[in-house]
């Protein structure tokens, strides 16, 4: 019992970084957005929001950007985590670590280079190249965890279908498809969640032509100064509800499947 | 042309990608409406077999027809045949009755004749009241027999079971095995059922296939197998056995344990080595002696069947009660074992006779008999290759042959020693089969090569034990290459 104690001490490391990192700026954001300079309680940071159009519009733009390209990811992340996980070809440890290869190199590395590729070939930057970029950051992010349902899946249920009549297309929509619906999920809630809040990226890859709900965010505490952190607090917050509500979503979702096993 | 029957594997090999054979010149036929039991040992190439007949693997050579239909190459969703898996295979994401109309809604049968056959199949099973339950929430018997309904839903005119109760506790896969019989009279279709387990094979089947290493061993029903297996393998496999070696000195008279026995067994010709099976309950047993009659002693008379029978007698070294009946080792005089069952339990240390009524002997013709023979080439420094090794020969052996000269090389079962570390020996191995043979043990070596060789010993070895061989040079015996 003495040992587990001590050993229950080893989380408060950890737990100090949590309350400093985590918890203290989440209680932080709640504040500024709801107080004007002098500290007063307002709502007038979350009116000014709504009010600008174009903030409004930055906003549905950016979660537009996300979901289009979340949308690319899951298109092009699918068939390579069905191929990896049904062994079509190749070892499978090569391939996935071929798709993972590219996050052992930080982003931003990478999206300089997606910058230079882009300037070598003679093609213009802006919204193309955003998409392209923020696809290529973050496709591993969906392939992932689409392969890894795909494969823990038992290959004999593929075979049972395969029994019972049904033809290859069929296996797939009535088999493997709804068995992979959780990997799904995960893989739509790891790509939305952090393209939705880039701006590094965007900046990059569009010569800040296009601004980006993070990049507003961004602005607001980095150029702005110390004026306009009430109104960046109320716009994180407003971003954090939308993550949260995806995650929150996917995550019912995915009992739901849960239940069902 | 229409085949008499509805399944046809004609000479079937099947070699995987490593180069394996897991079946090898496999040729059965099944009548319509048989119930046949493919039985061996795990790695023995039954469950390929099956999966070559559903379609899910392809025979390398050799074809296979469904009612006289070529269906060699024929993927496995247009076969008329439904599988129950070993582990069931129920998709999760689907509740009970979703599961069992699978194949239904696939073939875009009508909403309410899918409903009809849902609920009949499921009332099959005696699992009526469960239709919208979610498969896990099922024990391991109920979800096998959701996962038969939705195989016969099908009408399927080939049902294949691969080891279907293999999960299931003692008690559930007894009466599911009765369950299993009942069903396969009522809907009168050809049941392929795949098991390892032999009692299994006994209780089900029509006709028991029996594998071993991708080849068939023997092809008969529950009672030709268990009474007239026809090798080592067979009779070992299926039930208990005294297997010993012996000779058939003419027809219907053999000899084995130093003593002569009448049989029934005949056309093996005069003087031949054979093996010899008898079954543990087959075997008479007594108390032998004149005078101490003790009150629970039974008449020999009443036991014994009167006629002139050889006699042997032996004493009792350790009995074990088996529930019905007790399971004795008896070893004679001249250092034979035999294992005896009998309802009357007779103590270690007694003194007993025994006897077996012709019929009961059963004669096997031996396979291999006193050498291992390979083929070997004399090598430049004097020695003697095979087996993928150089192996020292005496000198007397040696002076009738040049070095590059191809021999024949001879070696009694009787002289290969096995060393305990691998490493000890020439060459390495695996134990690969035991048979017991009453007073030694005949193993079956497998090199780390692939050859196989016999070896006779009186040491206790297990399956899969790691072995070093050494053949005593002067135990190397070479012949000239005819």
């Amino acid at each position: 019992m003495k040992n587990f104690q001590k050993r229950t001490n080893w989380a408060w490391p950890y737990i100090i970084f949590l309350i400093l990192l985590v918890i203290l700026p989440l209680i932080l954001i709640g504040i500024y957005a709801f107080t004007d300079l002098e500290g007063h309680f307002t709502v007038q940071n979350f009116v000014q929001f709504f009010s600008k159009n174009e903030a409004v519009n930055t906003f549905i733009y950016s979660i537009a950007i996300a979901l289009l390209t979340t949308i690319i990811c899951l298109l092009l992340g699918y068939p390579a985590a069905y191929i990896m996980a049904m062994k079509s070809f190749g070892t499978p440890q090569v391939m996935a670590l071929l798709f993972i290869l590219p996050m052992w190199i930080n982003f931003l590395l990478r999206t300089i280079a997606t910058v230079e590729l882009f300037h070598m070939l003679n093609l213009p930057l802006g919204e193309g190249a955003l998409l392209f970029g923020m696809t290529y950051d973050f496709l591993p992010f969906m392939i992932y965890p689409i392969y890894n349902t795909l494969q823990k899946m038992d290959k004999s249920l593929l075979e049972a279908a395969r029994d019972l009549g049904a033809n290859r297309r069929q296996v797939f929509t009535k088999v493997i498809l709804p068995l992979s619906i959780p990997g799904i999920y995960s893989g739509i809630v790891m790509v939305f969640m952090p393209t939705v809040s880039t701006f590094a990226i965007s900046e990059l890859l569009t010569h800040n032509k296009i601004t980006l709900f993070g990049s507003l965010i961004q602005r607001s505490f980095g150029e702005g100064g110390i004026t306009m952190w009430n109104y960046g607090a109320a716009l994180s917050l407003i971003m954090l509800i939308i993550i949260g509500a995806t995650s929150f979503f996917g995550q019912q979702e995915e009992a739901g499947e849960n239940m069902i096993r | 042309m229409k085949s008499d029957y509805i399944i046809d594997v004609n000479h079937v090999f099947k070699q995987f990608e490593d180069g394996q054979y897991a079946l090898r010149d496999v040729t059965l036929h099944v009548k319509k409406g048989e119930f046949v039991t493919i039985l061996g040992p795990s790695g023995c190439g039954k469950t390929t077999l099956l999966r070559c007949i559903a379609g899910f693997q392809v025979a390398s050579e050799g074809d296979i027809l469904l009612n006289g239909e070529d269906v060699t190459q024929m993927p496995p969703h247009l076969r008329p045949v439904n599988t129950v898996f070993q582990k069931y295979a129920l998709f999760p994401h689907l509740n009970v009755y979703e599961n069992v109309a699978f194949g239904l809604k696939l073939k875009g049968v009508e909403k309410s004749e899918v409903e009809r056959r849902v609920k009949r199949a499921l009332k099959m099973v005696a699992m009526s009241d469960y239709e919208f339950r979610d498969v896990d929430s099922l024990s391991g018997g109920q979800q096998q027999r959701v996962a038969i309904a939705r195989a016969i839903i099908n009408e399927p005119e080939v049902l294949l079971l691969d080891e279907p109760l293999a999960a299931l506790d003692l008690k559930m896969r007894k009466d599911m095995q009765l369950e299993l019989k009942e069903m396969h009279k009522k809907l009168g279709i050809t049941f392929i059922y795949v098991t390892h387990d032999q009692e299994e094979a006994l209780t089900l089947s029509d006709r028991i296939v029996v594998m071993r290493e991708g080849k068939i061993q023997q092809i008969g029903t529950p009672t030709d197998i268990y009474n007239e297996p026809q090798n080592c393998f067979v009779a070992d496999f299926i039930g208990e056995s005294n297997i010993l070696s012996g000779t058939m000195i003419r027809d219907h008279r053999v000899r084995f344990c130093d003593k002569e026995f009448d049989c029934i067994d005949e056309g093996f010709g005069e003087n031949t080595a054979v093996d010899v099976v008898i079954r543990p309950e087959d075997i008479y047993i007594w108390r032998k002696g004149d005078g101490i009659v003790q009150p629970e002693d039974v008449d020999p008379d009443d036991r014994v069947p009167k006629g002139n029978y050889t006699k042997w007698y032996g004493v009792v070294e350790s009995s074990i009660f088996k529930g019905v009946h007790y399971e004795m080792t008896v070893k004679t005089a001249n250092g034979y074992e035999f294992m005896v069952q009998d309802y009357h339990e007779f103590l270690p240390g007694t003194e007993v006779g025994m006897l077996v009524k012709p019929e009961d002997i059963q004669i096997m013709k031996k396979e291999h008999y006193i050498y291992n023979y390979f083929d070997g080439e004399i090598t430049k420094n004097g020695k003697v290759r095979f087996l993928e090794a150089d192996w020292d020969v005496s000198d007397e052996q040696m002076a009738a042959f040049q070095p590059g000269d191809k021999v024949r090389v001879r070696v009694p079962f009787r002289d290969i020693d096995l060393q305990d570390h691998e490493n000890e020996g020439v060459l390495s191995g695996e134990v690969h089969f035991i048979l017991y043979k009453g007073n030694h043990y005949n193993l079956t070596i497998r090199t780390d090569e692939g050859y196989d060789m016999y070896v006779y010993t009186n040491d206790i070895w297990d399956d899969g034990d790691r072995v070093g061989i050494v053949i005593p040079k002067e135990s190397i015996i070479l012949d000239k290459v005819q």
